[in-house]
């Protein structure tokens, strides 16, 4: 018997068609994804575990495992979390389960979100799926691989300093980091709190805007939320008219950007001009020039006192020790890998006493100055465009044991998520036969923009998110 | 900028972390070369620009102090390494 459906191809309004038309059944449609995930992620391995049917009427969602799920194991990449299974859902999860939504596993990502390959997982690297010998990007390549190989109709993911947006590069398809603020981070596990955000990834914008609106809002449980100031609005058109389009020089020239990466992100801007935009050139120099070095300590800070939780007492596994101090640093040295102890150690150092101001207290005033540009130009512009990652998907180990080289590729999606900006990733066209991302950045709270701009491109750009190797 | 063996133990110390002698070795060469490329925020002069801390700007968020109910003891023990009735159970402290 063929699949009741092309899970390669169906995008989640489709598959929200088949199931209100009652031509395909929820348990018809979660049967056809295990089968995909059956038949194809042994070799790409975006899933942690997959779950069986739930009892929503709709479609599936895949979710990172950094996002709590009731009775179902949450390990966020980690081998200090094995074996936890939360006794609450964070509330993004319980908004999927209102909307109907079935969980159909928990994808893989670098442990504690903390990386740009998914190589720093606990439990093995996810590849991409357009080469397999490539990393997905990361942390959240779990969700982007399950996305763009038919493994999900679509997929949550997590975003500190690009951890949605450039994964979504790499696997060529579309991924929102909202605005800080517009999606609870309740029963989310932490890594750096003034800047992780949850947000959807898909093949499509219309797709993406749908799953924004189903978790984006204020929540009780979450006194960093706060209300959309208009709803969401699933983008329709195909005209730019009137659109005011902002090139920051530096984002689009910056050293170590590739030729091939350049090339298409400018026919994008081309195509936005003749779709009637009006596109100009802006500057950002903090943004380049201070960017990384200013989340790298933010970041790091903000993550060795989140990670101080992980003691061995109240979850997760627990070393032996003759005492309790033992006890706790035995358990975090096995339980922690190479990444979060480096951060760890980073950020307890630029917090310790003598060294704060010099780096914690400098780091947060760049901060400042990274915003006030930022609002400059989107004075002037209603969007901001720019390459999502400077480079196509690189290949599995190339820079695994240098941490300044795998920093690096945050490069152009670190400044607005400093910025608290929310940033939409398109897929622009291929380089070298791997995908290139197109990174639109809006005024906070801008979504509704980023989502018709992306969507008018989408439909001019005509990119295919079926990786070549699985047509 | 060269951080010493000393000092990165003492911020392991910090952090409560057991780092063997080959961590300590290669985190410390790795910690030098990331605070070298992180120091590069130090060359502004920021005395007049105020820290952000949040890219939000909310202040003062309340909600209505209305009693709603939380997890069972049970639920709140269900991943606990080692439980003693009401507490969690941990080796001496001192």
């Amino acid at each position: 018997m063929p699949p009741v459906v092309d899970t390669l191809r169906l995008t989640a309004e489709d598959a929200i068609g088949l199931v209100e038309r009652g031509e395909v059944s929820p348990a018809e449609l979660h049967a056809a994804y295990l089968e995909a995930i059956e038949a194809r992620d042994g070799e790409l391995h975006a899933y942690l575990r997959t779950t069986e049917l739930g009892d929503g009427a709709g479609i599936p969602i895949a979710l990172k495992d950094v996002i709590s799920t009731k009775g179902v194991e949450t390990t966020a990449g980690s081998k200090i979390l094995s074996g936890y299974v939360p006794v609450y859902d964070a509330t993004v999860a319980a908004r999927c389960k209102a909307a109907g939504l079935n969980l159909l596993g928990k994808t893989n990502t670098d442990e504690f979100a903390m990386g740009s390959s998914t190589e720093n997982s606990a439990w093995g690297p996810t590849r991409n799926p357009w080469d397999p010998s490539r990393v997905p990007g990361g942390s959240g390549g779990g969700s982007a691989a399950a996305v763009s190989a038919g493994l999900a109709p679509w997929a949550l993911g997590s975003d500190t300093g690009g951890s949605i947006k450039q994964p979504s590069a790499l696997c060529g398809n579309v991924g929102l980091r909202p605005t800080y603020g517009s999606v609870s981070r309740y029963g989310i596990v932490a890594f750096a709190s003034s800047l992780d955000q949850i947000g959807p990834v898909a093949k499509t914008v219309r797709d993406v805007a749908l799953l924004y609106s189903i978790i984006a809002g204020r929540d009780p449980h979450d006194s960093t939320t706060a209300a959309l100031p208009e709803p969401v609005r699933v983008p329709e058109g195909d005209s730019l008219t009137g659109v005011r389009i902002g090139v920051p020089v530096e984002l689009n020239e910056a050293k170590g950007i590739e030729a091939g990466v350049k090339r298409e992100v400018q026919g994008a801007i081309a195509l936005a001009e003749e779709l009637g935009a009006e596109v100009g050139e802006c500057s950002l120099p903090l943004s380049v020039r201070y960017g990384l070095a200013c989340y790298y300590l933010i970041a790091p800070a903000e993550a060795s006192s989140n990670l101080a939780r992980y003691d061995g007492v109240r979850y997760g596994p627990r070393a032996e020790g003759a005492t309790y101090r033992e006890m706790v640093e035995r358990t975090r040295d096995e339980g922690f890998g190479d990444e979060p102890k480096r951060r760890i150690m980073l950020g307890t150092y630029a917090l310790s006493a003598g060294y704060y101001d010099a780096f914690y207290g400098q780091a947060q005033r760049v901060r400042t100055l990274i915003i006030r540009e930022h609002r400059e130009a989107l004075e002037r512009f209603d969007l901001l465009v720019c390459p999502t990652s400077p480079t196509v998907a690189f290949p599995v180990g190339e820079r695994i044991d240098d941490p300044l080289e795998m920093y690096a590729a945050d490069l152009l999606t670190i400044p607005s998520c400093l910025a608290g900006l929310p940033g939409l990733n398109i897929p622009c066209g291929l380089a070298d036969g791997l995908p290139v991302g197109l990174q639109l950045i809006g005024p906070q709270f801008g979504e509704n923009t980023l989502f018709r701009v992306g969507h008018a491109l989408e439909q001019a750009i005509g990119f295919d998110t079926v990786p070549e190797r699985l047509r | 900028m060269l951080i010493s063996r000393e000092e990165a133990l003492h911020v392991a110390r910090l952090a409560r972390l057991a780092l063997t002698d080959e961590e300590i070795e290669r985190i410390t060469g790795e910690l030098g070369a990331i605070l070298e490329a992180v120091g590069v925020v130090s060359e502004l002069d920021l005395a007049d620009v105020p820290p952000t801390s949040h890219p939000l700007d909310l202040v003062n968020v309340w909600d209505d102090d209305e009693p709603r109910s939380s997890l069972s003891l049970d639920e709140a023990f269900a991943n606990a390494p080692e439980r003693d009735g009401g507490h969690f159970r941990v080796p001496p402290t001192v």
